[in-house]
């Protein structure tokens, strides 16, 4: 196999090139040429096609994602903003604390395990490289029909590859989502959120700078996995008889990602690192360009030295794989030895494969040869940017004027068999066949994971300072108002963490969505981004970082529109968290916020065959009025319990609430159907002691939210007006649809 | 007294297993399994984890680390030793107690708060119990199915050697219901659930675990 050169390619300008089969579009290919001043190499080709590929290059999305930082709060609690691995929030006591979601949606539908597996270890060290310890997981997931075959092949390796990676680094799994919907069947979503806590002096930047630092791989060694195009180049240029096409899927290995967490925060707490950057899409590509970028620019690589799996591997293969478990490091040369001991102490390989120059192009030769020399920013950050067609799809306005006409339980029977069936239908059933697969007491600093409205951490034992996480996302919302949805799902993530009493700090996203090359689509995802933008900007909170996940789309069937969000906050005292639950009789009941004819997206009408009528348009002045009611009912200690209303409405709430700690309630409702199932957003339920109950109305009035009396805690079934529903049967259908589908 | 927490490469339990030994009035001191030292403790803790990724058998490879020479010793020579779940693994694996720990029966990883029996409070571990106690800890494994020859089943049972059982369904298809086992002397324990994971209610189902460390207060004190 011939090695192309820099110097081949500046008297080879003839030489066709497979530019197209690498994905990159004829002016893309010309523009590489213009910038370098000659035809790129093989190896050049290879880094330029994976990092201005649509995922790492953000080329569709960035002119609408910037609005995100035009339309920002300027805020303190902001350490480290969008553009990093991920982004940094102050939350007290020198503490800081970083969060992420990625997606792994195509790979994990072509190899659920692995596709999985790798999503959890990507995100891991994504938020490892930031100098923090990953503290806990969060996996929103989205499935096609609960009963369809492929679902049944897709879910069950997807929570085993979730929990196997997972389990093994030792990281409990505080939440998720499992929603499903036709719309995923040959379109799984995979989201994967990671959470870290670090002093405020040990954030690390991916940045290569001064001249004479040392570039090192340390991690796994480098095989053939996730290579995707890339060998395109390795077999039809080159040679056609060369290595078969490998797995376009990466191969997870926990065990050595454990040991490269520890190792790292061992090297960390030294302070031995100028720089550092994980190898995740676009493996060496990716990591030698940004860490170039993010200093002055010069770097020279020895890619030869590369650590490999496969001694065949050639430098384009090399410089795109996918291979797992990686990470490259600016080290000064004073630190070295060090950095070596602690890596040979946890028995990570480790290889010095460059250094740092006062140049302004990263060099990469092989074997003595020149193979890539580019201005690094060209490859990193300058990559082409489109500002694509987009149309208001023809379905809104159709959708939109339906009106929902479905039967409304009226009869004590009907409520009984509602309230059955909401609470056995796949989207609203008991999860526990899925968290029983993972790990969430490792750590020991759990305190709230799945049924839980969110995830909460403590990240201090001595000030029991925790943060609390909820992801959300309500597509049924995002297909009728795409708008509207991003501020709903905003709304609802930040009443979650809010129930148990944490004030919300900061918003991260994961946007799932069809082809950006269809006008309807990008329409739906501009429209997201700004009600996102616009939704943070109003409830003051930063948006510190996310990922967009494109092409999602079997045929021309998109999904729906699925922007996954994320919040954070803080908790002072985690110990005074209000619990989503009650364990007492005798307390009494309230239903906060109001409660409108809300049937369009609902859960019910989905169950009826129904997608139409218009979104319930998001309030939220009175959701910020909601979240400090909820906080301050924490702190006044008068909630006993909270739980927030959204799919399934105060039917799905109030099974969750009674079936928890087997204790039941008797309800008195007007208008049963409509209180039971319609999803006014913004809804709470909770309990307090009777004798609070003027507490809870002097705080009702002074946060203007309205607080309805729904009766009191106690007996062994859910009693709504004459229905009779009993907590044995109420749980059979609550529990029995996982294990009957799966298990 | 000190109570040695031993850490692989891949385990993961070993903070929580030193906090749990902290909160019991004991002073908790880290091992690492490639230093051949003991560093001066009363007792040693194998903790959870996927020590070596499990890879070959669970525990198969930790048994040879250096640290596991020292400990194997000490053992033998009566010093309280216990394993919780790998470190379980890691004691069948060493010869320290029989039998071993296969796939659930499910054949799925399962993490749920599991009601437990005690059933012998002769040992080192569980003295803070009463025989015949009901207590809720977290159970968490891939590879919790305790399994013996039928020799091995009866001698356990006739000399009082199974610590404590399943309550309820058994959750991993174990040999009579066993969560729990412990050697002839009683200073080695190999415990499937997680003690370390429920030493207070703000983290655990309950604060039913903390007894296996006062326990071993208890046997040093003696």
């Amino acid at each position: 196999m011939a090695l192309d050169t820099v110097t081949i390619a500046e008297i080879s300008p003839e030489q066709v090139q497979p530019f197209a089969e690498l994905g990159l579009k004829p002016d893309e290919y010309s523009r590489i040429k213009e910038i370098l001043g000659r035809r790129p190499t093989s190896s050049e080709l290879a880094m330029y096609s994976v990092m201005w590929s649509e995922h790492c290059s953000y080329k569709s999305s960035k002119v609408h994602l910037k609005q995100f930082g035009d339309k920002a709060v300027k805020t303190p609690a902001l350490l480290v903003g969008i553009g990093e691995n991920a982004g940094v929030v102050d939350v007290g006591q020198g503490y800081a604390v970083t969060f992420k979601i990625e997606s792994h949606n195509h790979p994990s539908f072509i190899e659920p395990y692995q596709g999985a597996a790798t999503g959890v270890g990507g995100i891991v060290r994504d938020i490892l490289t930031m100098g923090a310890r990953p503290i806990a997981i969060m996996d929103p997931l989205r499935f096609g029909p609960a009963t369809a075959a492929d679902t049944r092949r897709v879910l069950p390796g997807v929570i085993a590859g979730v929990g196997g990676y997972g389990n093994c680094l030792g990281l409990p799994n505080i939440g998720g989502e499992v929603v499903f919907d036709e719309s995923y069947l040959g379109n799984p979503l995979v989201n994967a959120l990671c959470i870290g806590v670090m002093k405020h002096s040990d954030i690390k930047l991916a940045k290569a700078a001064g001249a004479g630092n040392l570039v090192v791989l340390y991690g796994a060694k480098t095989g053939g996995d996730g290579i995707g195009g890339v060998s395109v180049l390795a077999s039809e240029t080159f040679d056609a008889t060369g290595p078969a096409k490998r797995p376009a899927v990466q191969v997870g290995d926990p065990f050595v990602e454990k040991v490269l967490i520890e190792c790292s925060l061992e090297i960390f707490a030294e302070d031995l690192v100028v720089g550092i950057q994980d190898l995740g899409g676009a493996g060496l590509s990716c990591a030698t360009s940004e860490l170039a970028s993010g200093g002055s620019g010069g770097m020279k690589v020895e890619l030869d030295r590369v650590p490999l799996r496969d001694a065949t591997l050639s430098p384009e293969e090399i410089l795109m794989s996918e291979s797992q478990e990686r990470m490259c490091a600016i080290v000064e040369p004073k630190h070295i030895d060090r950095f070596l001991e602690i890596c040979k102490k946890w028995d990570v390989t480790v290889t010095v494969i460059g250094e740092v120059t006062d140049g302004e192009r990263l060099e990469i030769t092989w074997h003595g040869e020149l193979i890539v020399d580019v201005p690094p920013r060209t490859v990193a950050h300058e990559g082409p940017v489109y500002n694509r067609p987009l149309a208001k799809p023809d379905y809104i306005d159709r959708v939109n004027s339906e009106v929902i006409n479905v039967p409304l339980p009226k009869s004590a029977a009907e409520i009984k068999a509602a309230v059955l069936k909401l609470a056995a239908t796949p989207n609203l059933a008991d999860k526990s066949w899925v968290t029983s697969q993972y790990d969430r007491y490792v750590q020991g600093n759990t305190i709230q994971s799945q049924p839980d409205d969110s995830g909460m951490v403590r990240i201090d034992e001595k000030t029991h300072l925790g943060v609390a996480v909820a992801t959300d996302a309500n597509a049924n919302w995002s297909y009728l108002n795409p708008y509207e949805g991003a501020k709903l799902a905003l709304a609802e993530a930040a009443r979650n963490i809010a129930t148990a009493g944490a004030k919300p700090l900061a918003v991260t996203n994961c946007l799932n969505f069809g082809s950006p090359e269809d006008p309807g689509v990008m329409w739906q995802f501009a429209e997201t981004v700004r009600g996102l933008a616009d939704g943070c900007l109003e409830m003051g909170l930063p948006v510190t970082g996310g990922n967009v996940s494109f092409y999602n789309q079997t045929g021309a069937v998109a999904i729906l529109p699925t922007p996954v969000i994320g919040v954070l906050g803080i908790i002072d005292d985690v110990r005074t968290r209000t619990p989503m639950s009650f364990d007492a009789d005798g307390l009494e009941l309230y239903l906060l916020g109001e409660t409108k004819n809300d049937l369009a997206g609902s859960e019910w009408a989905y169950l009826h065959g129904q997608r139409g009528g218009s979104a319930p348009i998001a309030d939220l002045q009175r959701e910020m009025r909601l979240i400090d009611f909820l906080v301050e009912g924490r702190t006044s200690k008068v909630f006993v319990a909270a739980h927030d209303l959204s799919q399934g409405g105060l039917s799905a709430t109030l099974t969750e609430m009674v079936l928890r700690h087997k204790v039941g309630a008797v309800i008195r409702i007007e208008d049963a159907g409509i209180s039971l199932i319609s999803e006014s957003p913004g809804r709470v339920v909770v309990a307090i002691d009777p004798a609070d109950s003027q507490a809870l109305n002097a705080m009702a009035a002074k946060y203007k939210i309205k607080a309805t009396y729904l009766g009191m805690t106690g007996g062994d079934a859910l009693e709504i007006n004459d229905a009779h529903i009993p907590l044995s049967e109420l749980h059979t259908a609550h529990t029995e649809t996982f294990p009957k589908l799966f298990g | 007294m000190k109570v040695g927490v031993v850490t692989f490469p891949g385990t993961l339990d070993d903070r929580d297993a030193a906090r749990a030994a902290n909160h019991a009035g004991t002073t908790a001191v880290s091992l690492w399994h490639g230093d051949a030292d003991l560093k001066g403790v009363d007792a040693v803790i194998l903790p959870g984890g996927f020590s070596y990724g499990d890879y070959l058998r669970c525990g198969a490879i930790s048994r040879f680390a250096p640290v596991m020479e020292k400990v194997i010793a000490a053992a033998k020579g009566g010093m309280p030793l216990l394993g919780i779940c790998n470190g379980f693994q890691v004691l069948c694996e060493a010869h320290l107690l029989p039998g071993a720990l296969t796939r659930n029966h499910e054949l799925h990883f399962l993490c749920r708060d599991q009601k437990i029996e005690i059933t012998n409070n002769q040992s080192a571990w569980t003295s803070s119990y009463e025989v015949g106690q009901e207590i809720i800890i977290p159970l968490k494994n891939g590879e919790g199915s305790f399994q013996c020859d039928d020799a091995t089943l009866a001698a356990l049972e006739s000399e009082g050697r199974i610590i404590a059982r399943y309550v309820g369904e058994n959750p991993n298809g174990s040999r009579n219901k066993i969560a729990g086992i412990t050697n002839e002397r009683g200073n080695i324990v190999g415990l499937m659930p997680h003690p370390e994971h429920a030493i207070d209610t703000l983290t655990g189902p309950t604060a039913d675990g903390l007894g296996f460390f006062t326990s071993v207060l208890n046997a040093m004190v003696k």
